[in-house]
């Protein structure tokens, strides 16, 4: 039986390919039966990527989801950065640049007001939790951001690896958050235009959220987002470690 | 001909990438700035020139549209590699330094939003 084990161990990517088709199949069945494809099966499907990826971190104990799961170890390739990113480049064949060019400012506005509003909410979180020096109260603010950000500015301004841990929780929540939210969410903020999916791109930051969320919504939203959240990332690195904790060490 | 469509994608990516690594290291940040929306404009530029110049074949758009059609399994996977255990379980600092700044962000969307020149 070793040998089966091998062979799809072996074949990893294509095993990720067949599994994934396998559980977009079931999301759409559910869809259609369940809920007379009210709730999309797009949004089915990365719902319960994130449930399994619960439960396998409970059974296997490792931070990689499914893809801790020998077998399932495909996943972190199919799902990793690499092609997530190239695949979200290929959406923008056929993107409008008049609409890039006419959002811009309201862009680059949502993309401030998205990091250091992020950054303050966060801040002012681990104050109230108790915590007093000014590189835990950066780190978690700077993981209020997304899961990269947080990391990035603990490593920089030389906070413990308890604090960091937790940026990157706080990054990760956000990020399902706005996943599981986006689709509920998108009818009472107006995110039906691509106009709108640039503002939220820049607000909401976290490019995996983003583009997993505006794919549940509506695909055709989703280069738009993704185009402004791709900055979001850079921008925190970049205002928090710096001008933001030097901020927040004037108080603390 | 489809893989000149494949390769004109892998180009602005690879292109993309390195614009926002080298971005990140001349603003000496470890982090890649934007190299994904560098990547996106590349393509929408390019796909114009070549259109403009009559170049751009179908069977090309079709190499990389098969890519934008796996967009969606490759999010479906990648929410199955998330650390949801971590997320969950990382106690109530993280639950709420997650879920609060993304109310308040989106709280000021309709602020934002009226930046925006009133479409026709």
């Amino acid at each position: 039986m070793d040998y089966i084990t091998t062979v799809l161990v072996k074949n990893g990517l294509i095993v990720a390919f067949l599994v994934t088709g396998l559980l977009m199949i079931a999301a759409e069945y559910l869809s259609k039966i369940l809920t007379n494809k009210k709730i999309p099966g797009s949004a089915i499907a990365i719902f319960s990527g994130l449930v399994l990826a619960y439960f396998a971190g409970l059974a296997t104990g490792g931070s990689k989801g499914i893809a801790d799961i020998k077998v399932l170890s495909g996943f972190e390739l199919m799902g990793g950065a690499m092609f997530r990113d190239f695949t979200i480049v290929s959406t923008a064949m056929g993107v409008s640049f008049g609409i890039i060019k006419k959002t811009g400012l309201a862009g680059v506005v949502s993309l401030l007001v998205g990091v250091v509003l992020s950054f303050f909410a966060g801040a002012v979180i681990a104050i109230a939790m108790g915590y007093q020096d000014a590189a835990s109260i950066t780190t978690i603010g700077a993981g209020a951001c997304t899961f990269v950000v947080g990391p990035v500015t603990g490593t920089a301004v030389g906070a413990g690896s308890d604090v960091v841990a937790i940026s990157i929780a706080a990054g990760v929540v956000k990020s399902i958050l706005v996943t599981i939210g986006t689709p509920l969410m998108a009818r009472f903020i107006g995110l039906n235009t691509p106009q709108a999916a640039m503002i939220y791109g820049g607000l909401m930051g976290t490019t995996s959220g983003v583009a997993a969320g505006l794919a549940a919504t509506d695909p055709k939203l989703v280069p738009y987002g993704a185009m402004t959240a791709t900055f979001y990332t850079g921008l925190g690195c970049l205002l928090c470690p710096s001008a933001l904790f030097l901020l927040v060490r004037m108080f603390y | 001909m489809l893989i000149r469509g494949v390769a004109l994608l892998a180009a602005c990516y690879i292109t993309g990438q390195l614009i926002g690594e080298t971005l990140g290291r001349l603003l000496q940040i470890n982090a890649n700035v934007g190299g994904v929306g560098f990547a996106m404009l590349l393509l929408i530029l390019s796909q114009n020139w070549l259109e403009q110049r009559g170049r751009f074949h179908l069977e090309m758009q079709e190499g990389v549209v098969f890519w934008s059609k796996m967009y969606l399994p490759v999010i479906v996977a990648m929410s199955a590699t998330q650390n949801a255990k971590l997320a969950l379980s990382s106690g109530l600092v993280a639950l709420l330094a997650g879920i609060v700044p993304v109310v308040v962000c989106l709280a000021t969307m309709p602020l934002i939003s009226k930046l925006n020149p009133k479409s026709e």
